[in-house]
């Protein structure tokens, strides 16, 4: 017998523990119980794939906050020696770019971390980035 | 243990690397990770993305039936190109069913990169379609398997119906140099398309 019923107690009789009913979504929740669920972010926008996540210097203080799963704080602590795009967090930490997103949200929501500014979506980068690019793939 | 306030460093946005993305799609097995992998700094990492997550278009799902342990892979790698900037190149899932995916890769993509098979030309339509409604600039590069018979980049740009100005090479994915020119081709093509776009409409 699984302890579902308190847990599901404690997390709140409306969430969505009703819904954990086919043993076949068992892969496919448990990434999410990190997330306490959440499958979005209100920071969705901006943390495309290659956004990146940098460390706010601050985030040294606060890292042993208790309310971070032990997966914020790997965040955290991996983006403080170098910044990290969205897609390598999640391939680091083997979970899925959704789980991810939403981790990193909360750390957004903290101030432990900012992310860069991508290239507006709609436009082009301009020239001068453009020769940038050929000229560095230029020197590989 | 002190935290001086002097030691908070402040780093506005614009310090920030910047970061660039380059598809790579075409057929299944086709070679997209071995370009990748072949100018990428790091091995190439994989990335997943669950078909059943909430919020996600689920209406070109046909033929995914359901189970929840779907998942979609993506392969993708690093180049550091200078101190300010990064370039990510993501090969495409293969598959056309998860175009909801490429729709997010493709946003704010520099360009693509169409890798072709001349065994098997028609595996590379479906993203040929793909960006050219996109406006996506993208080059198409065959890659030439041994024992491949070798075409004449003419026969592949008409065998493709392509827009001439696409541009279209050989290239050999395994080997570093080859898959750079291929990148460097997009974009050159990328900022040829650029060019014209910013340029005002004659009356």
């Amino acid at each position: 017998m699984r302890d579902q019923e308190g847990r599901a107690g404690r997390a709140g009789p409306d969430r969505a523990a009703a819904r954990w009913f086919d043993d076949d979504a068992g892969p496919v929740v448990r990434p999410y119980a990190m997330t306490r669920g959440r499958t979005r972010t209100a920071a969705e926008g901006r943390l495309d794939l290659i956004a990146l996540v940098i460390a706010e210097t601050r985030a040294d203080e606060t890292v042993a906050d208790q309310t971070l799963s032990p997966e914020h704080v790997d965040i955290v602590g991996r983006c403080r020696r170098t910044p990290l795009s969205v897609a390598e967090l999640a391939a680091g930490l083997d979970l899925p770019v959704g789980v991810v997103r939403v981790l990193i949200g909360d750390l957004l929501d903290a101030g432990l971390v900012h992310v860069s500014r991508p290239v507006p979506p709609a436009e082009l980068p301009d020239e001068q980035i453009l020769r940038e690019v050929i000229d560095g793939l230029r020197a590989l | 243990m002190a935290f001086g306030r002097s030691e908070r460093r402040s780093r506005p946005a614009t310090a920030d690397p910047m970061t660039l993305k380059i598809l790579v799609a075409g057929g299944f097995g086709v070679g997209k990770t071995t370009l990748v992998g072949a100018v990428s700094e790091i091995k190439p990492l994989r990335t997943e993305e669950r078909l059943t997550e909430a919020g996600r278009p689920v209406d070109d799902l046909d033929g995914v039936t359901g189970k929840s342990t779907t998942t979609v892979a993506m392969d993708f790698g690093r180049i550091t190109l200078s101190e300010r900037l990064t370039l990510y190149l993501f090969g495409t899932p293969g598959q056309e069913r998860f175009w909801f995916l490429w729709d997010e890769l493709a946003l704010g993509a520099l360009g693509a990169v169409v890798l072709a098979d001349t065994r098997r030309l028609a595996d590379s339509f479906a993203a040929i379609d793909y960006f050219e409604r996109r406006g996506l600039p993208f080059t198409v590069a065959v890659n030439c398997f041994d024992g491949a018979d070798r075409y004449a980049v003419e026969t592949v740009q008409d065998a493709l119906d392509l827009d001439p100005e696409v541009p279209v090479m050989l290239c050999d994915a395994r080997h570093k140099d080859s898959a750079r020119d291929v990148l460097i081709a997009v974009v050159q093509h990328a900022m040829r398309l650029g060019a014209r776009r910013r340029e005002p409409a004659l009356p």
